[in-house]
């Protein structure tokens, strides 16, 4: 049998309906690590403009014209951040949540009950989220 | 319904030429005719099984992954779709080898002893990494698609190559070692029975390699030790008979590169072992062996 034959990656996202709760944690896990360091991107660029802030003068600070103050609420007055900001809240709170588990899991502890706690993880996430959708949205409309 | 490919015409043009050269003896114009006839009988059965088996009421429909290098015909991996009469109790293993003895007899797959002992014959069911013996057909949604282990290269329909397998395995050294030998030339190397317990699940490995193949991570590394190798080397790690240089030896086997943290707990192994071993949680208590001996507080 001189041939073989290589069918490749079989098991690719084509497979996603028979994925385990484990390998949903672990797309998912790394799906919110990577939105959240593209955020911590974007964060840093909105929070620099406080530094030009910093040297305006008193009376400027006080009427809220500053750069910083400026930036911040032309970003807020836009119904897509809000919008996106909610959905930064799912990804940070289920990223933290996962992480807990994960450590559990580097602890060797209810391992046989990791599955349970990945959907326990979804649904406090989306709990979380649902209870803070007023509270970003406020105003918006 | 035979899947075979029709006979190659140059060996029947062959056997013309040879014809024509030599006149053929009774005996052997005798002997070709009752091949020939046999032949016919079979397709016969076969045609009728498979008529029978599709107007059955309880027939289980099979589509089975084919490639053989060796018929030209073949060589283009294709599914062929098998109607097996379902019996109480059926697993997938029992309606493989009826589409065999039935319909083709070139239908190729491992298995022996049919039990879940030998670990031959791990299949690609439906999706995900089985024991073709271990599988009961009522738990699986029809048509049921059996395809040879991902991650691994086909020999033949679904026949797998093993090797790669077989060699992390073998790297981890997967027997027993010890330097600590009890004082008398006659004593036995005893176990405690909490020890014994601790390594149990472990030695239950029966090499099926459905665990590499689910392991999204050694799909992607071919260096990944992969989870039954691990498993393995967790097997004599945590032997306590072995002794502490051993241990030694043996962490430092898998904590390299590819050893224990390519492992990103996915639990597709744990999942999918058909021996229930608890494949990640071994691994990550190799993670902390592994971290506990390299720790040094001074």
């Amino acid at each position: 049998m001189s041939q073989s034959y290589n069918r490749g990656l079989i098991e690719d996202f084509g497979r996603w309906r028979e994925f385990s709760a484990g390998m949903w944690a672990w797309i998912f896990h790394k799906f919110t690590g990577w939105v959240l360091v593209g955020y911590l991107f974007t964060h840093i660029a909105v929070l620099s403009t406080a530094i030009p802030a910093a040297g305006a003068e008193e009376a400027v600070l006080q009427a809220g014209d500053d750069v910083y103050t400026q930036t911040i609420v032309t970003l807020e007055e836009l119904l897509l951040v809000r919008i996106l900001e909610v959905g930064l809240l799912a990804v940070a709170v289920f990223h933290m949540l996962n992480g807990t588990r994960l450590l559990l899991v580097d602890l060797g502890i209810g391992l046989e009950s990791q599955d349970k706690s990945f959907y326990a993880s979804l649904v406090l996430t989306g709990a979380i989220t649902v209870a803070s959708v007023p509270t970003f949205i406020a105003g918006a409309f | 319904m035979s899947t075979q490919v029709p006979k190659q015409t140059d060996e029947s043009s062959e056997n013309a030429t040879d014809a024509e050269t030599t006149v053929p003896s009774k005996g052997d114009a005798r002997r070709e005719e009752k091949r020939r006839r046999a032949a016919e009988r079979r397709e016969e059965r076969q045609a009728e099984e498979a008529e029978r088996a599709a107007a059955a009421e309880d027939t289980v429909e099979l589509k089975v992954f084919r490639y053989d290098p060796e018929v030209e015909g073949k060589q283009e991996p294709r599914f062929d779709t098998f109607h097996v009469p379902f019996e109480k109790g059926m697993t997938v293993l029992d309606a493989l080898m009826y589409s065999r003895d039935t319909y083709d007899s070139s239908l190729t797959f491992r298995h022996s002893c049919r039990q879940a002992i030998c670990g031959s014959d791990a299949m690609f069911v439906n999706g995900t990494q089985h024991l073709a013996c271990k599988t009961q057909i009522s738990e699986l949604s029809e048509p049921i698609r059996v395809e040879p282990l991902p991650h691994a290269e086909v020999t033949k329909d679904l026949v797998v190559d093993m090797e790669h397998f077989y060699d992390q395995m073998h790297a981890v050294e997967p027997y027993f070692q010890t330097n600590e030998l009890p004082d008398g030339e006659l004593d036995e190397q005893r176990q405690t029975r909490e020890n014994r317990e601790k390594v149990k699940m472990s030695t239950r490995c029966i090499w099926c390699a459905a665990c590499m193949s689910s392991c999204n991570i050694a799909a992607g590394d071919n260096e990944y030790l992969g989870p039954a190798a691990i498993n393995k080397a967790y097997r004599f790690a945590m032997d306590e008979r072995e002794g502490e240089e051993i241990k030694q030896k043996r962490l430092e086997i898998i904590e390299q590169e590819h050893g224990v943290w390519r492992c990103q707990t996915q639990f597709s192994c744990t999942v999918v072992c058909p021996k229930d071993i608890p494949l990640t949680e071994h691994i990550q208590e190799l993670k902390r062996e592994a971290v506990k001996s390299n720790l040094k507080f001074w």
